[in-house]
């Protein structure tokens, strides 16, 4: 009985497995072949070892909209701005929630559930309009342009008041005996205690920042400024003639670094990612 | 929850909250703000003089067919997308919820497609489902061309939204079913409650909140997050076969610089936000009282 069931299981995962593994190893073996046969309807899965240079070149490609800037460049942009994000977001939380949980101020609930609110109103929906208070604080085509709308948010905020309100008043007791200031409270007690958190956030927040299209395609309105995503799916549309080989030597690059931090911190994230979304 | 000591000061908090606080109110309160004056208001076509029109855009908007297509659109794609991500990412983690050979591996090759941009995942399924040169493509007959179909496009971009959405489903039905006592499960099995019976009598009932939590979830995101993935595959065609409410948002807007118009819409998606994210503190409170 047991065996038997093992089997089952076994196959449904393989199953699954190969479902997500399959258009990746497509894309790799597409990466690898000449353009001329792609096009032709003549893509081998099998990957040709001596098209393994083409992930180096692509590199340096630039595809006929960027105006000269390379992948590297629009990598590096993406980076940025997934870093940006990730960082900007958990520092404003971290002190927003500690303002919150461990000081009586004039105001306190109006401004949590102002920020709250915030949960209500993605960018998406509210698109137009942010991009016109953008562009009348001159932030379009800038980092800040890119970052700054993408920080505010209020899940982090929620996980971090969450946890500092573990904290047992005890301690908090102790440190002021001690004639610990808030400030050295913060970083000797808070931070130690919400690292795992903070390492969760960290890989949620870099693929949410990574991945994005809808608000770089506003912000970013010249090639300066344009993300790996979105230099993409600009080479695949229908005016730009770029060979297939090369986008999808670029999409594999463009997939590697959120793969990468998701499968390294997997163990905080997968916590995180089942704390931070309740 | 109130805590009981605190530290003095009223200064150094609010100087901690600003940040937060000034960004909500640039980028959250100002725009949200702005949507409402706008569906509010006309602007003639020179933008030299904006007059105050009450609820017509709105009326206008009510009115449109096209709009009401889009609806139900939208409605048939998050629907179609929450429901197969949501039925594989159950399927994987309930078989990797047990004592098997190699679970790690499974859960780990499992969890990877979480960091996909959607929009990323749409250029990958572009290059297997073209009819001239995609490997499934090109197999798939003369009456295969997504460019030209409504409904071929329709399938496809939510077979690439959907891909990318099991794992974030496989995750948290991961977490749920390891947090399901052994002991409830194992006193099933001697009772006789074997697979099939045995999931749809204790299992079932058991991921109730966490499938009520992630349907939310999924319909939020396949309302807003697939812009990207939509955009790239079919750009809204053909036809508008593929126009969700978001890429109907940034075309008429946008593109189509009817600020007026996309405004009322984007009101219209704020209430439909609330609404949802209302629905999801139903399921799951607890944690926003303070």
């Amino acid at each position: 009985m047991n065996h038997h069931n093992n089997y089952l299981a076994h196959t449904v995962l393989i199953f699954g497995v190969l479902l997500f593994l399959l258009p990746i190893w497509v894309m790799v073996a597409g990466a690898t072949q000449d353009a001329a046969a792609i096009a032709r309807g003549d893509i081998s899965l099998i990957p040709n070892i001596h098209g393994l240079g083409i992930f180096w070149h692509a590199l340096f490609f630039k595809g006929v909209a960027s105006a000269g800037y390379p992948v590297w460049h629009m990598l590096l942009v993406s980076f940025t701005m997934a870093l940006g994000i990730a960082v900007g977001k958990i520092a404003i939380s971290l002190t927003s929630a500690f303002a919150v949980v461990f000081f009586r101020f004039p105001f306190r609930r109006v401004m949590f559930w102002t920020i709250f609110l915030t949960l209500m109103l993605p960018v998406e929906v509210r698109i137009i309009p942010s991009f016109a208070v953008l562009s009348s604080l001159h932030l379009v085509n800038t980092y800040g342009g890119l970052t700054l709308p993408l920080i505010a948010s209020a899940t982090a905020t929620l996980l971090f008041r969450q946890v500092f309100t573990a904290i047992p008043d005890e301690l908090v007791e102790a440190a002021r005996l001690d004639g610990a200031g808030p400030l050295t409270f913060l970083r000797d007690m808070v931070l130690p205690v919400s690292r795992a958190n903070i390492a969760a956030l960290f890989v949620i927040l870099f693929v949410y920042g990574w991945n994005q299209y809808l608000w770089p395609l506003l912000v970013a309105s010249t090639p300066a400024y344009s993300t790996i995503v979105l230099g993409i799916v600009q080479m695949i549309s229908p005016d730009e003639m770029t060979p297939w080989n090369m986008i999808m030597a670029t999409t594999t690059l463009a997939l590697m670094p959120p793969i990468v931090v998701v499968i390294l911190l997997q163990r905080a994230f997968v916590r995180g990612l089942t704390d931070v979304d309740k | 929850m109130e805590r009981r000591t605190i530290f003095p000061g009223k200064l150094l908090p609010m100087l901690l909250i600003a940040p937060q606080l000034a960004l909500t109110f640039v980028f959250f309160l100002w725009p949200a703000a702005r949507a409402v004056g706008e569906a509010v208001t006309a602007t003639n076509a020179f933008g030299t003089s904006t007059i105050f029109v009450g609820i017509d855009n709105f009326t206008a908007l009510f009115a449109d067919s096209q709009y009401w297509s889009s609806v139900w659109r939208t409605l048939v794609f998050c629907a179609s997308v929450s429901l197969i991500a949501m039925v594989l990412g159950m399927l994987f983690a309930n078989f990797t919820d047990r004592n098997l050979r190699g679970k790690n591996w499974y859960r780990t090759f499992l969890i990877w497609p979480y960091a996909v941009a959607p929009a990323l995942s749409a250029v990958v399924w572009v290059f297997m489902a073209d009819p001239q040169i995609g490997v499934i493509g090109r197999y798939l007959g003369p009456n295969w061309n997504y460019g030209l179909n409504g409904a071929q496009a329709m399938g496809l971009v939510i077979a690439a939204c959907a891909w990318k959405q099991v794992s974030y489903n496989f995750i948290f039905y991961l977490a749920a079913l390891q947090a399901i006592p052994r002991s409830l499960v194992e006193a099933a099995t001697l009772d006789g409650a074997r697979g099939l019976t045995r999931f749809r009598t204790i299992v079932w009932p058991l991921l109730w909140p966490t499938t009520m939590f992630l349907l939310v979830v999924n319909l939020v995101y396949a309302a807003f997050d697939t812009f990207g993935a939509i955009y790239a595959l079919t750009g809204g065609g053909p036809a508008g076969a593929t126009e969700t409410l978001v890429v109907k948002v940034y075309e008429d807007g946008y593109i189509g610089n009817d600020i007026g118009g996309s405004a009322a819409q984007s009101v219209a998606l704020m209430v439909l936000v609330v609404a949802l994210v209302s629905l999801q503190f139903r399921f799951l409170n607890r944690r926003v009282q303070s």
